[in-house]
């Protein structure tokens, strides 16, 4: 049966094709494109991605807003039974801000929004997400956000850290996260949010095909299950 | 006809920017007094930022036919013709005043309004650029400015999608009192999907789109056409503020909208917002205009006519729907979350007729506003009294170098040539993932789903424009067409945006009609045309002392086409070992002993201090045939990088090259010229070349020693790639001083 999986698009994303190209890059199916107002997210999905982009403008905090959009409630349901949700950049704000994910995305260290290609490190590739990759892999992944600056108390980090849960850290920190993370899982490790656009490495033309694994390993161990 | 507020006395009509003969003019196209709304129509109407009374005389002669040219100047946005049922549409504009009182939202709005004029035609913007000019570095507000204005860009340009993918930047204490701020915005369309402005369809309802209506911007086009005086500061409240999460919701509901088959006409609030909108809307259609003033949907109670006519509040359209697609087209609006007003109506009349409480406040005649507004031939100094005044003469002494290591190292850590890292990176140059090139000599995107991609750049060297209009002009075009063959994209046609000073000084006025006469002699030889702009003029400033001109300033906008992207060139050394060449005239291969070749150099000013000398000259045929030549390296596989030699010339092209590869060279001087000229020489139509294998280029090029073109360009080897060192600088030390100023500058 052919991958059933959905991007969201909420008043301002501006990667959600982006992320659409790229599922289908790697499933060969053309992701369902579903409307933030849709209280109704479609059933039996494979894999849904909140994608990057400023969902309301980053008004009020960024991710706040559409945290609180009649779709997420779909959202949580089926993260709850274990369906697995990708979040990218602005997608990772939301899903913090929806509580599926512990911590926030606080404004970078320098200020500035920053634009770049940065090297990470693969901190946990037993995840769904992170198969397709070598534990303690570098990859080149770009970024391109304002609010990146990962922000836990302690305890949260470190539970982090003991349960596996850091998917990704920066080889070298761009934007002040702590403990240098990149990504990190949900507890049930079906719920990943990372800051990295993996869709915008996933063709040659972009100077890269680091991000591919991602959804490609995603992919595989969702058709082996 | 209802009698609004006081009489007009001879101050209003000052204060609204009209000289006692554009009133009298005023007067004779009514044939009676204007009210107050009426008076701030023709305010806006004839100001030079939107009735270009000045410029438009010689507009006119510029070339702006080819044909793949779908739509030239006179719409929003320029439209050319890029194969398979696609079109490439494209504009720059200023918002220079605005960025100075207020950098942030100056800049913002300036990418916001931009954008607006590009997906009013139908396109999906796909690629955002700019062309910046900042005054010296250690003025006291510059530092602030240039924060501002980038992340202002970034702001909106980020938020809304759209990747920024090339840009330039200067510093000179001309632009002190007066920075610039160019815009440019390149969109994709169908070609059976290409709206216009012109208003038609007698009883066809008008409609208002986007954002509520507010007291924001009120004048911005006449502050956009004045000196500025020592007030600056004070007129911070006619900058408008920008919200880049509407527009890209207007951006999709408009696109949804475009992709039925509703519209009529559209256009967008620019500056002189309602005004200037609905008048261009009915005299493009040859129609008549009537709105109720009453159904604008407005941010704040209580606003009057003249407030609604003149706002310059961002992210609103105005449409002309087909009868019956009102509760269609409200339905998407909706969806977005975006106010759908009908508003008025199309007539037959040829005249604006406002409404506003069941009265009639504005009834004027469409002729005198736009087609008939003043244009003026202001007198300007010829060529030569114009290089007196400017004081440009031929270089005396002519200095040499003994340390071209160390005088690269100076350049490269000099604001003018240091990397643009800290700029580039606050903006995001991705969104979209079909980026395929930034920082190289051309941004590059691939055109979404084909094989094609968009070159893009903006360029223009103001120092040359100063002390020699003509060829600074031509320059400007020539840069451009190069920077696009460099990628390997064929140059098909440019924007501009002509930055100038008071035109009304008749030495100004010369550098506009000579700068215009350079580029459209560039224009008509290298089949470039111009297809869209944007004239600013009255650029100087009274704050930093003195009625300080900026810099002759004709930013070109270049965009062409890669048929395949799978062959797009890049700049950076590819491989140790590789032939170095110098591609450049035939009959350059030796020096002109008239010709300094180090006149207005950035190698003379930054080592020696010496702004001086002439520009060099730009030969149309050297640039048509090197280019051609270059294409066909590329396309043939010769080549494996390629770089347009430009400020700081030969060594600086090749450091470039060394530190985008992360490789070294070893070069040679060539001992005809001076060390200095050779390496630092600022000659036009060059290109450096890395060729992997020197028999094949040999084969080919004996090939093609018949055609009179291949001839007329030599190449000349200069040396090989490999190692880590250039002029024995390290390619670490090397970037390490091109990253030194900004790094210093803002974060230091």
């Amino acid at each position: 049966m052919a991958f059933r999986a959905a991007v969201i698009t909420f008043p301002g994303s501006n990667c959600d094709r982006d992320m659409a190209v790229a599922i289908e890059r790697a499933s060969g199916s053309a992701p369902l494109r579903v409307w933030h107002a849709d209280a109704e997210l479609p059933e039996r999905l494979d894999f849904i991605a909140l994608p990057g982009g400023f969902s309301y403008g980053d008004y009020l905090r960024s991710g706040a807003m559409a945290a609180n959009s009649p779709v997420m409630r779909g959202v949580k349901e089926q993260a709850e039974r274990g369906v697995p949700v990708l979040g990218v950049c602005n997608g990772f704000q939301v899903l913090t801000e929806a509580g599926l994910l512990p911590g926030a995305l606080m404004r970078n260290a320098s200020q500035n929004f920053i634009c770049r290609t940065v090297a990470l490190t693969v901190e946990n590739s037993q995840s769904l997400f992170t198969g397709g990759y070598d534990q303690g892999q570098t990859i080149r992944i770009p970024v391109a956000h304002h609010d990146g600056n990962y922000f836990a108390d302690e305890d949260t980090l470190d539970r982090l850290e003991g349960e596996g849960r850091v998917a990704f850290r920066y080889a070298e920190n761009c934007n002040g996260s702590r403990r240098d993370i990149a990504g990190v899982l949900n507890a049930a490790g079906n719920v990943l949010g990372m800051m990295p656009h993996p869709e915008r490495a996933v063709d040659t033309a972009h100077g890269g095909t680091d991000g591919l694994a991602l959804f490609e390993g995603a992919m595989r161990t969702l058709a082996d299950a | 006809m209802a009698t609004v507020e006081s009489a007009i006395t001879p101050e209003v009509v000052e204060q609204h920017g009209l000289s006692p003969e554009e009133y009298e003019r005023v007067l004779n196209a009514l044939g009676r007094e204007p009210n107050l709304v009426e008076l701030g129509i023709f305010s806006v109407m004839w100001s030079e930022h939107c009735s270009y009374k000045s410029s438009r005389l010689h507009l006119k002669k510029l070339p702006t036919e080819a044909p793949w040219v779908i739509c030239g100047p006179g719409e929003n946005a320029g439209v050319i013709d890029i194969g398979d049922g696609q079109a490439a549409i494209f504009k720059m504009e200023s918002h220079n005043h605005p960025s100075y009182i207020e950098p942030y939202q100056g800049a913002a709005t300036g990418v916001g309004g931009i954008l607006r004029d590009v997906f009013t035609m139908g396109a999906r913007p796909v690629a955002n650029a700019n062309a910046l000019r900042f005054g010296r570095p250690e003025h006291p507000k510059m530092q602030h400015l240039v924060k501002g204005v980038v992340s202002g860009i970034g702001g909106y340009g980020n938020c809304v999608g759209v990747p920024t993918v090339a840009g330039e930047t200067n510093f000179h204490p001309a632009y002190d009192g007066n920075i610039l701020v160019n815009a440019m915005t390149v969109g994709v369309a169908d070609t059976d999907k290409i709206f216009y402005s012109a208003a038609t369809g007698v009883g066809n309802p008008i409609v208002y789109v986007g954002s509520k209506t507010g007291r924001d911007g009120i004048h911005g086009a006449t502050m956009a056409s004045a000196d500025f005086e020592e007030d600056a500061d004070a007129k911070r409240p006619t900058v408008q503020v920008g919200d880049p999460f509407t527009e890209k919701l207007l951006i999709e509901a408009c696109l949804e909208l475009m992709a039925t088959d509703a519209i009529v006409a559209i256009q967008d609030m620019g500056a002189a917002g309602l005004t200037s909108s609905s008048v261009e809307m009915a005299t493009n259609g040859k129609a008549g205009i009537r709105l109720d003033m009453n159904k604008v949907p407005c941010r704040e109670e209580g606003m009057t006519p003249y407030e609604m006519m003149l706002s310059e509040s961002q992210e609103r359209m105005l449409m002309v729907l087909k009868p019956g697609k009102e509760e269609m087209a409200a339905a998407i609006f909706e969806k977005w979350e975006l106010d759908f007003a009908v508003i008025g109506e199309v007539t037959d009349t040829r005249h604006m007729v406002l409404e506003f409480d069941g009265e009639v406040v504005c009834d004027i005649p469409l002729g005198p506003l736009a087609a008939d507004a003043p244009e003026y031939d202001r007198p300007y100094l010829s060529k030569d009294d114009y290089t007196a005044w400017a004081g440009i003469k031929p270089m005396q002494q002519r200095p040499d170098t003994s340390d071209v290591g160390g005088d690269v190292m100076k350049l490269l850590a000099s604001p003018h040539l240091s990397s643009r890292r800290w700029i580039a990176e606050q903006y995001d140059s991705q969104v979209g993932a079909d980026t395929l090139q930034t920082g190289g000599d051309a941004g590059v995107v691939r055109v979404h789903g084909t094989k094609k991609a968009l070159a893009i750049t903006t360029d223009c060297t103001p120092r040359y424009v100063h002390a020699d209009p003509y060829e600074g002009g031509k320059q400007a075009i020539a840069e451009a067409y190069r920077n696009l063959c460099a990628v390997g994209a064929r140059p098909l046609a440019v924007t501009n945006c002509l930055n100038f000073a008071n035109p009304q000084r008749p030495e100004i006025m010369s550098q506009f009609v000579h700068a215009l006469e350079g580029m459209g002699a560039a224009c008509r030889e290298l089949d470039f045309p111009i297809v869209s702009g944007n004239v600013s003029l009255y650029n100087e400033s009274k704050a930093t002392g003195g009625g300080s001109a900026i810099l002759p300033t004709p930013a070109i906008g270049g965009v062409g086409l890669i048929d395949d992207y799978a062959t797009m060139m890049t700049m950076p050394f590819k491989a140790e070992g590789e032939a170095i060449y110098l591609i450049r005239a035939e009959h350059w291969a030796t020096p002109d002993p008239e010709r300094s070749h180090l006149g207005k150099s950035l190698w003379l000013s930054e080592i020696h201090g010496r702004d001086e000398g002439r520009t060099p000259p730009t030969d149309l045929t050297v640039e048509k045939n090197a280019g051609k030549i270059v294409l066909q390296l590329i396309a043939d596989g010769l080549v494996s990088a390629v770089h347009d030699v430009s400020d700081g010339g030969l060594a600086i092209a090749l450091a470039e090259m060394a530190m985008a590869g992360g490789i070294g060279a070893e070069v040679e001087w060539h001992q005809d010229y001076t060390q200095a000229q050779w390496w630092f020489g600022e000659d036009q139509g060059r290109y450096v070349v890395t060729v992997p294998d020197t028999d094949a280029l040999n084969a080919a090029l004996a090939k093609g020693t018949e055609d009179d073109e291949t001839a007329s360009i030599g190449f000349r080897r200069i040396g090989r790639t490999g190692g880590n060192t250039l002029f024995g600088n390290s390619i670490d030390a090397m970037r390490a001083a091109h990253h030194s100023f900004f790094a210093d500058w803002m974060e230091g």
